[in-house]
């Protein structure tokens, strides 16, 4: 069964038919021609293809595109103009933070989520809670264990972990966090 | 050139070798444009999805098509009965859909091609199949009935020098033990896919006419030719395969497999449309290769001061009933220490289960490990720090021909890695450090993978005017490899690497080997600098528009007469919390022998890859067959555990300055799997020493420190 | 994946009239768990009846106390939820040891509750499960059982449920507020959730149509202290072998009051009652602690593969409530 939807992806408009089984990640793939988001497992399990979905990071194999008409999308390719580099991008190549690349979009959207989610004072698993009022909602400082907690959901199988989390500490020390994911 | 030249025509002139050069491909690598093999754009596509076989064993009595057919949207339905006949399977792994056997649980059965992805997987589940299961077998014990000794004159499976068994009786310090490792599955994050389009006139077999295209996720371009070529019956001049970016392989994508087969000959039946067809993630774990589960004995004959009188290491493993891989774990052990006395042996059995094939460093990772936990074992039982007792054992000459060792310098790895990583005073006794909750420990492993050179690689050099193209059929899966050849491009010519142009992954380019067993940048470098030295013989240094020349790599580059392989060290911290038996690795630490490094931050990231792998070797990896079907019931990534960002700590790889000539022309050895050789090893010492609990089964999980 | 309709109904009566009406519909809130399940064909509706901007997705104090969390709550935006971390860190915790960042973002409250055992056989549509399909028999019981079941299991099933929330929100005596075809009742935690007895297909005690609205949580007593604490086969991202919510107070070295559930155990999450009584008013000790785990363990039946479980559980509870109790007040 078909259903016709609208996606704004990177800052385009995009009207299509989809079926209603579609994913997201296979719209975004198969129809729209975006080779951003990449397929790993397609079940969500290892974060290759998760994308900004206003702002916010997911994994696009586990949504559907008829449940998302209308959203707008960001991918790794759309976080900088053309030409350029997202600050979290840029870190990526400096740092040697990426192999055989599958896996480096998707590990880089989430790293940009996860500066946005930081500066919002949202706490992970390993965030010190014992403090007077942990419901505050300063921003989280990003140190390695919690950059390494907080990207846990995408997989690097070629072990660029050490140096994916050398990137977005550079990033994150240098205070470009919360603006990055908007 | 003869060996012994340095690389480099114009030495001196730039010296583009041994520069930390960012990856070329990086920018399109963190964007996502840098297409792979599913990515090419491609118009009016068609997507294939595959049955598979739900016996492990047996023969397919029936193949009800009806509901698939009938579903708007299908093109094809290939079963065994209507599918094209191959033209050679002598390749078993290779005959798809030829016949009613089953061999394995996850086998190609039927497969469907239709308008749209969710049709043609819907559709494939409406293929219904029935079978005549046969009793099948997939479980490997040391005492099998079916083991063999595989090999033959040339390559044997058994080696013996001297009397270890005379040895083992006298010595005074005797360590015997077995250890296990269990079935792994490579898992790049890349499935394995393929895009295949047929172009030109009639379709059907033997027709003989059109091309055919292959988009692949491929380790070798040339090689998936050429066998694809042949399964088909086809002049391999009529088949390009193209893979510019590849999502991982480490191993498994060394060679065709089934999928590329299946994949062609869709295309072929529906000529003029690509068929699209990248693996599921579960697919992959009957699919396209695996690490065999191995039982090893190892016996270590010492004197009370360490020295070792003789080695003894046993290998059992499976294979397929399909084709033989084998994997030979205890091939290396040959040569690491100076014992007088050795013998190694590797048998097989011929199990129901998918095709074993390539895993990073096969043999080398699980053999490695298994020697090296027993050298742990055998110091605590000497009560000899396990530094001491590898410097006691080191060999002055290849154990096994007496030839003088090229650029060994394990020795200088274990002292380096000792000094970086703070390993003098340690405390030997196991089980009595404490951290807060944790149980601390360290431990230490030596590494060895032998050096490997392909020949038969050619490279084209092209002058446009501005700049210079370098052309190879080569494969970058995330080594760096396009970043190396043009730093060794840059060398051979002299120039700086910004004139260098280099394209690699297709075999419209000139022909090259595989990227396996380490052998990339040695084998393919050494057609890059031939070819350079060709283009600048015959065009000198002032080249017109046009000029062009091309070379095939030697077919000798390593010296005779030499032992030429890598070696390394590493050193490990593990905690183990006191109560619930939870392993973390907060510090890994190796320093490795590679000769000279061409490019040092993808040579880092190389290593550190490689040792991250072998910390999952060592903590996490596990695929579970269950007896009863021949079926790996943990076959997706949330179920078979590959480390998360969580599980690695401070991981740091250092290499020992230099060059070893006798590796070939760029004096280079390779670094894609010396870095997870003995890490496993590393890590299960550090858990022993952390704990006094000696695990000799992978992977090492907490339960064996509860209760 | 069967072709399924798809339908956007414009509030909440609606959604449970049309999935009420139709055996073959099913609700899609986040669609985490949904997707995975349409995909490996564990689940094949006829129609998704989307929940998409139905239900509240916020937090907010209840008159009388407590607070009501809309079951489209995002996990993460939960537990990031100042009073949900002032007041209840065990389901802030909770919450953050399930999954990864970006699921979290999605999954939401009440289809949380709802997830699905990640037994491997239930997952895989070749295999007898008595779960996806009733009567064909329990491939997990003599097959891979590291995850199975070792409390309440029956011999038709030996799953476990996989949520960290769901364990939380049990220890903290949560209800649930669920809107049917015959209107809105309220059902507590523990009580959701079911064992497997004979029909394991069933995970609760909800009926088709029934559908989440909302979480109520009590407040705590003054002076509690919570914890979750998940044991697991890698550091991040995986499902527990074991865990433990706990929630204490502890008055002159005895324990006044203790919540305790435990995940990874059993079919549901798994209240610790007879723990809970055997603490209550003993010495806040490590070795009361372990006793009154064992205690509670006692009756747990294993296989060869989870046969470290128990012991795994009785560690964690002990040593979950002793740093609790070891803990100062806040």
């Amino acid at each position: 069964m078909d259903a016709t939807i609208t996606l704004h992806v990177d800052g385009e408009e995009h009207r299509l038919t989809v079926d209603t089984r579609t994913g997201l990640l296979d719209a975004l793939r198969d129809r729209l021609g975006e080779t951003s988001p990449k397929k790993g497992c397609d079940h969500g399990q290892c974060g290759a293809c998760t994308v900004l979905v206003e702002g916010r990071r997911i994994l696009s194999c586990l949504a559907l595109a008829v449940s998302h008409d209308g959203a707008r999308v960001t991918t790794a390719a759309g976080l900088a103009p053309r030409g350029d580099l997202h600050p979290v991008a840029r870190a990526f190549v400096d740092r040697d933070a990426l192999q055989c690349g599958y896996c480096t979009p998707g590990q880089v959207c989430s790293a940009v989520g996860v500066l946005d989610e930081a500066a919002r004072g949202w706490p992970s698993l390993v965030t010190d809670e014992s403090g007077d009022d942990p419901g505050e909602g300063a921003p989280v400082p990003l140190d390695r264990e919690e950059i390494r907690e907080r990207m846990s959901g995408n997989l690097c199988r070629c072990g660029a972990y050490t140096h994916i989390v050398d990137a977005v500490e550079s990033v994150g020390s240098a205070g470009a966090g919360g603006e990055a994911a908007r | 050139m003869s060996a012994t030249d340095g690389p480099g025509a114009a030495p001196g002139a730039h010296t583009a070798l041994g520069l930390p050069l960012e990856r070329l491909e990086a920018a399109d690598k963190v964007t996502g444009r840098a297409p792979y093999a599913y990515e090419h754009p491609l118009p009016d596509p068609l997507y294939l999805h595959p049955v598979t076989s739900t016996v492990a064993r047996g023969r397919i009595t029936a193949v009800d098509t009806s509901a698939a057919d009938a579903t708007p949207g299908v093109r094809l339905v290939l079963t065994h009965t209507g599918a094209e006949r191959l033209a050679d399977t002598g390749d078993r792994e290779f005959a798809v859909l030829q016949s009613d056997r089953v061999s394995f649980y996850g086998q190609f059965v039927a497969a469907v091609v239709a308008d749209t992805p969710e049709t043609a997987r819907e559709a494939a589940a409406l293929v219904r199949v029935e079978y005549e299961a046969e009793p099948h077998d997939v479980v490997l014990t040391a005492d099998h009935p079916r083991l063999y000794p595989p090999g033959d004159e040339d390559d044997p499976a058994d080696h013996e020098q001297g009397d270890p068994d005379a040895e083992l009786a006298r010595a005074p310090v005797v360590v015997d033990r077995t250890y296990r490792t269990p079935m792994e599955h490579n898992n790049p994050m890349e499935p394995h896919t393929t895009v295949a389009l047929w172009t030109g006139d009639g379709p059907g077999p033997g027709s003989g006419d059109g091309d055919l295209t292959l988009y692949d996720s491929t380790q070798g371009a040339h090689p998936v030719r050429e066998t694809v070529a042949g399964v088909l019956g086809l002049d391999p001049a009529r088949v390009r395969v193209v893979s510019p970016h590849v999502g991982g392989g480490f191993g498994s994508k060394g060679s065709a497999h089934a999928h590329d087969i299946l994949a062609a000959m869709a295309a072929r039946a529906l000529p003029g449309r690509p068929v699209k067809f990248a693996l599921t993630r579960q697919q992959m774990f009957s699919l396209v290769g695996h690490r065999t589960p191995t039982i090893q004995r190892v016996r270590l004959a010492a004197e009370s001061d360490g020295r070792i009188r003789a080695l003894v290491h046993d290998s059992v493993e499976h294979t397929s009933t399909v084709k033989e891989f084998a994997e030979g774990s205890a091939a290396t052990s040959r040569m690491m220490y100076a014992a007088l006395h050795r013998r190694t042996t590797q048998r097989l059995a011929d199990l129901d289960v998918p095709i074993p094939f390539w895993m990073r460093a096969p043999g080398e990772a699980p053999g490695i490990y298994a020697l090296e936990s027993a050298m742990d074992e055998l110091a605590q039982a000497c009560g000899i720090d396990p530094v001491e007792l590898r410097l006691r054992n080191e060999p002055s000459v290849d154990p096994r021909t007496g030839e003088p060792w090229s650029d060994r310098r394990l020795v200088e790895c274990l002292r380096e890695g000792a000094e970086r990583f703070g390993w003098a005073d340690r405390d030997p006794a196991p089980g009595t450090r404490r951290e807060g909750r944790w149980r601390v420990g360290t431990g230490v492993a030596a590494a060895v993978y032998p050096h490997l050179y392909n020949p038969g690689s050619v490279a084209e050099i092209h002058y446009d005017g501005d700049r210079y193209t370098v052309d190879i059929g080569a494969a970058d899966i995330g080594t760096g490899s396009r970043t190396a050849l043009t730093q060794i491009a840059a060398q051979g010519l002299g120039l700086p690497v910004e004139r260098v142009r280099l394209r690699l992954g297709d075999t419209d380019l000139p022909a090259a080997t595989v990227a396996g067993g380490s052998s990339g940048t040695v084998s393919w470098g050494a057609a890059v600098l031939a070819a350079a030295a060709a283009f600048r013989d015959r065009h000198g240094t002032d080249p017109g528009p046009g000029a062009r020349a091309r070379a095939a790599a030697p077919e000798d580059a390593v010296a005779q007469g030499r032992a030429v392989a890598s070696f390394g060290a590493h050193f490990v911290e593990a905690r183990v919390d006191a109560d619930t038996g939870e392993v973390r690795v907060p510090r890994m630490l190796g320093v490795f022998s590679v000769g000279r490094v061409v490019n040092p931050r993808t040579a880092r990231s190389q290593l550190v890859g490689g040792m991250v792998m072998g910390l999952s070797m060592a903590l996490h990896e596990r695929s579970v067959l269950d007896p009863r079907t021949g079926h790996v019931v943990n076959a997706d990534l949330a179920e078979y555990h590959v480390p998360v960002h969580a599980d690695v700590g401070d991981v740091r790889a250092h290499w020992l300055e230099g060059e070893d000539p006798a590796a070939g022309p760029l004096g280079a050895r390779g670094v894609g799997e010396i870095g997870i050789v003995g890490a496993a090893a590393a890590v299960a010492n550090a858990v022993h020493h952390a704990t006094g609990v000696r695990v000799r089964e992978l992977p090492i999980t907490l339960d064996r420190f509860v209760g | 994946m069967r072709p399924f309709a798809y339908s956007r109904p414009r509030d909440a009566a609606a959604a449970v009239a049309e999935v009420s009406a139709d055996p073959e519909a099913c609700y899609l809130a986040g669609g985490t768990n949904l997707v995975d399940h349409l995909r490996l064909g564990i689940t094949r509706p006829g129609l998704l009846v989307d929940l998409r901007d139905l239900l509240d997705d916020g937090v907010e104090e209840m008159p009388g106390g407590g607070l009501r969390i809309g079951a489209a709550t995002p996990n993460s935006d939960l537990a990031a939820h100042p009073l949900v971390r002032r007041r209840h860190p065990m389901l802030s915790a909770a919450l953050l040891s399930g999954a990864s960042g970006q699921l979290r973002n999605a999954a939401s409250t009440g289809g949380n509750l709802l997830q699905r055992t990640r037994c491997a056989y239930f997952r895989d549509t070749a295999a007898p499960c008595n779960k996806r399909e009733p009567g064909t028999g329990c491939s997990a019981l003599e097959g891979h059982g590291r995850h199975n079941a070792v409390l309440g299991a029956s011999r038709h099933c030996v799953a476990v449920h996989p949520s960290d929330m769901a364990v939380a929100l049990t220890a903290l005596d949560a209800r649930v507020r669920v809107l049917g075809p015959g209107g809105e009742r309220v059902v507590p935690l523990p009580g959701l959730h079911r064992l497997p007895g004979d029909e394991p297909h069933r995970d609760t005690v909800l009926e088709h149509g029934d559908l989440i609205t909302a979480v109520e949580l009590p407040d705590p007593p003054r002076g509690r202290r919570s914890a979750y604490r998940k044991v697991r086969d890698r550091a991040s991202y995986a499902f527990a072998l074991v865990s433990v919510a706990a929630a204490l107070e502890v008055a002159d070295g005895r324990v006044r009051g203790v919540r305790l559930a435990l995940g990874g155990l059993a079919h549901a999450p798994w209240r610790a009652r007879r723990a809970e009584e055997a603490l209550t008013g003993a010495p806040a000790t490590a070795d009361a602690f372990r006793e009154a785990a064992r205690a509670e363990l006692a009756d747990a039946r294993t296989g060869p593969d989870n046969a470290f479980k128990p012991a795994l559980a009785v560690a964690t509870v002990t040593a979950v409530l002793r740093d609790l109790a070891a803990r100062g007040d806040r």
